[in-house]
């Protein structure tokens, strides 16, 4: 046993000329996320009560896109996603499609906890938010004035329905440059998700993921995060959280992956990582997070950066973008 | 090498004592897509264009729960889901659709016409309309069979899942002939041509009284749907289970990672899930087949290129 480690992103994808004071702010918001799950790890919390704490602390914070702060779908309002998965039995709990639920990983976490499902979706699990009595605030609590800046700018800069991804003529070599991500300029580009991923030190692995989604979406559109072996996997030998481009990650089952070269293929935790990276994305841009049941903590992404931070039981903590 | 397809109609607890007038119906779909897809395949059709085409046919047959026939939630309504991939792991999916006639087409339309892969409920159903697939009033989907089934999971107070979960002792006795009836599930179909072009699809309309906007493991991609170079996958059974296995996708990394054979690595995943909880059809790169279960039984039904060629619900011991 290799006791305890701890992983927090808050999304691949990062705009190589984002100003340094905004660097510094989601370094700030990293390294609290990490001190609140590193205290919580130190009082026997088990992980998968980390990984929905310090989700929620990202969530409530506007600075990354998810919960408040949430990009927004072409028609202007919020609609959020999460998922999370407790290692040692494989329960999990996903839910999408909310525009009022103040932290949706804790409802994935009811999902799990208190339904007979593993997924709930928009009007249904708006319901169910209600009968459970968590948090609700009004969609306009979701969204910053920032938001609104990023989506008319996608709008004007052609919106994703001239994604490269989309087969047809209009396809054309200079919408591969790198820094675009999902089609749009990376200046524009809102990471998409925040993701926490812990192993306790009594071996348990949990990992949460949770986002407000792509800036300009279609209504209904539904992203890797909160699909269980796509955006979050856990199981008894690692936890993973994934952050970048969603079509790609849930062509490439990103998260679930990592987990499966491991158990299949014998490799270690960041062989496992740099693998999936390279071999399992395709022409798809992304990043993850993982840690192993024996402690150990990995990072991986072939974006232009990506906001991470992890800290481990020995002492070990690093944060950083690029 | 050669083509292969194989086609289910769910799998579960399906009693051995299935009456004849429910069993035949069912059997002759089963037949009839089989027949469908083999000379689809003849014509030498893409294997995408092939498990579309037979999952419409199924969604078509009021006999199996998805499009028509589709079980109902705790409201009464009906909420359809669907999702489709091929070997060049290009795919779509679709939830909470009330109105499409075909959820696997409109599946297929958002891998082919959208930038994204999965569109859900209103955002789904406003997509359908605008790419002009055929929609119906939802009563259309909606058979006495089902209305009937939903008041039996209300009266023993619980959420059947498609028809794998055990019933509790104090109503199976009463509701034993009724759930005789309720032995329909999840469709799907997997098939590869002589090139070794492969493709997966499968449709649903989810379980007995489940909760609104409830995702079964149907539409999740590496979950009840799975395509790569190496095979094609659809899965049937309990979906929260098949989640949490990540079923569909974990039979092709046991053959890219480990090595297996399609039915090793088919046998090995159907093994690790609980059982009467999963089945599964497969088809290799090579023109291979794998049909199975842990449940009482699957209905199933496959063909090769060399001829072989069988339509099953139990194991063989049992037909």
């Amino acid at each position: 046993m290799g006791g305890w480690a701890i992983a927090v992103h808050g999304g691949a994808g990062v705009d190589p000329n984002l100003p340094l004071h905004r660097q510094e702010d989601a370094k700030k918001l990293l390294t609290r996320c990490l001190d609140l799950g590193i205290h919580a790890l130190r009082s026997n919390h088990s992980a998968i009560d980390v990984v929905e704490l310090v989700v929620r602390e990202l969530e409530t914070d506007p600075l990354f896109n998810s919960g408040r702060g949430s990009a927004l779908t072409e028609e202007g309002n919020v609609e959020m996603e999460a998922s999370i998965m407790d290692g040692p039995k494989r329960r999990c709990g996903a839910v999408s499609g909310l525009t009022t639920v103040k932290n949706p990983v804790s409802l994935a976490r009811l999902v799990m906890d208190k339904s007979p499902h593993s997924y709930l979706a928009f009007s249904g699990a708006e319901k169910f938010a209600r009968q459970q009595g968590v948090e609700i605030v009004s969609n306009d609590y979701f969204i910053t004035q920032e938001n609104v800046g990023l989506l008319e700018l996608a709008k004007e800069a052609n919106s994703i329905w001239l994604d490269h991804r989309v087969p047809s003529e209009t396809c054309s070599a200079s919408v591969e440059t790198p820094l675009q991500m999902n089609g749009l300029p990376i200046s524009l580009y809102a990471p998409e998700t925040v993701g926490c991923v812990v192993v306790d030190s009594e071996g348990r692995c949990a990992a949460a993921t949770s986002t407000g989604g792509l800036i300009n979406k279609k209504i209904g559109r539904i992203g890797d995060s909160p699909l269980i072996g796509s955006g979050t996997y856990a199981c008894d030998v690692c936890g993973v959280s994934c952050t970048g481009e969603g079509e790609a990650i849930i062509r490439g089952t990103l998260a679930r992956e990592v987990a499966a070269v491991m158990e299949y293929k014998g490799l270690g935790l960041q062989e496992a990582v740099n693998y999936v990276i390279e071999e399992r994305l395709d022409e798809g841009k992304a990043g993850l997070i993982a840690v192993s049941s024996n402690g150990e903590v990995a990072c991986g992404f072939n974006t232009t950066g990506m906001f991470r931070g992890c800290a481990t039981e020995d002492g070990f903590m690093e944060v950083g973008i690029w | 090498m050669g083509w292969a397809i194989a086609l289910h109609g769910g799998a579960g607890d399906i009693p051995l004592s299935l009456p004849p007038e429910r069993r035949q119906p069912r059997e002759e779909t089963l037949r009839r897509c089989l027949q469908i897809g083999v000379q689809a395949l003849k014509s030498q059709k893409p294997p995408l264009d092939v498990v579309e085409l037979v999952v419409r046919e199924l969604e078509n047959c009021p006999h199996f729960n998805a499009g028509r026939g589709s079980v109902l939630t705790t409201k009464g309504t009906v909420e359809m889901e669907a999702s489709i991939m091929d070997g060049t792991k290009r795919c779509g999916a679709v939830s909470g659709l009330t109105t499409v006639v075909n959820p696997i087409s409109l599946a297929r339309l958002v891998m082919e016409k959208t930038p994204h892969i999965y569109l859900a409920f209103d955002g789904a159903e406003a997509f359908a309309k605008e790419q002009g697939v055929e929609t119906t009033d939802s009563s259309y989907f909606i058979t006495p069979q089902n209305i009937e089934r939903l008041q039996q999971a209300k009266e023993a107070n619980r959420v059947q899942i498609d028809y794998t979960q055990p019933l509790p002792q104090a109503t199976e006795q009463e509701t034993e002939n009724a759930n005789g009836d309720s032995q329909i599930g999840t469709v799907g179909c997997v098939a590869v041509d002589n090139h070794g072009n492969l493709a997966s699809a499968t449709s649903t309309g989810g379980l007995v009284n489940k909760m609104l906007g409830r995702i079964g493991d149907t539409p999740l991609i590496g979950a009840g749907t799975y395509a790569n170079h190496l095979c094609a996958i659809s899965a049937t059974g309990k979906g929260e289970a098949i989640i949490r296995g990540s079923v569909a996708r974990d039979v092709a990394a046991l053959m890219e990672f480990k090595g297996l054979s399609l039915e090793e690595a088919a046998a090995y995943v159907v093994e690790s899930v609980p059982r009467g909880n999963v089945g599964l059809v497969a088809v290799s790169a090579s023109g291979e087949v794998a049909m199975p279960y842990n449940t009482t039984g699957m209905f199933r039904a496959c063909a090769t290129e060399d001829g072989y060629s069988e339509i099953a619900i139990w194991s063989s011991k049992h037909d």
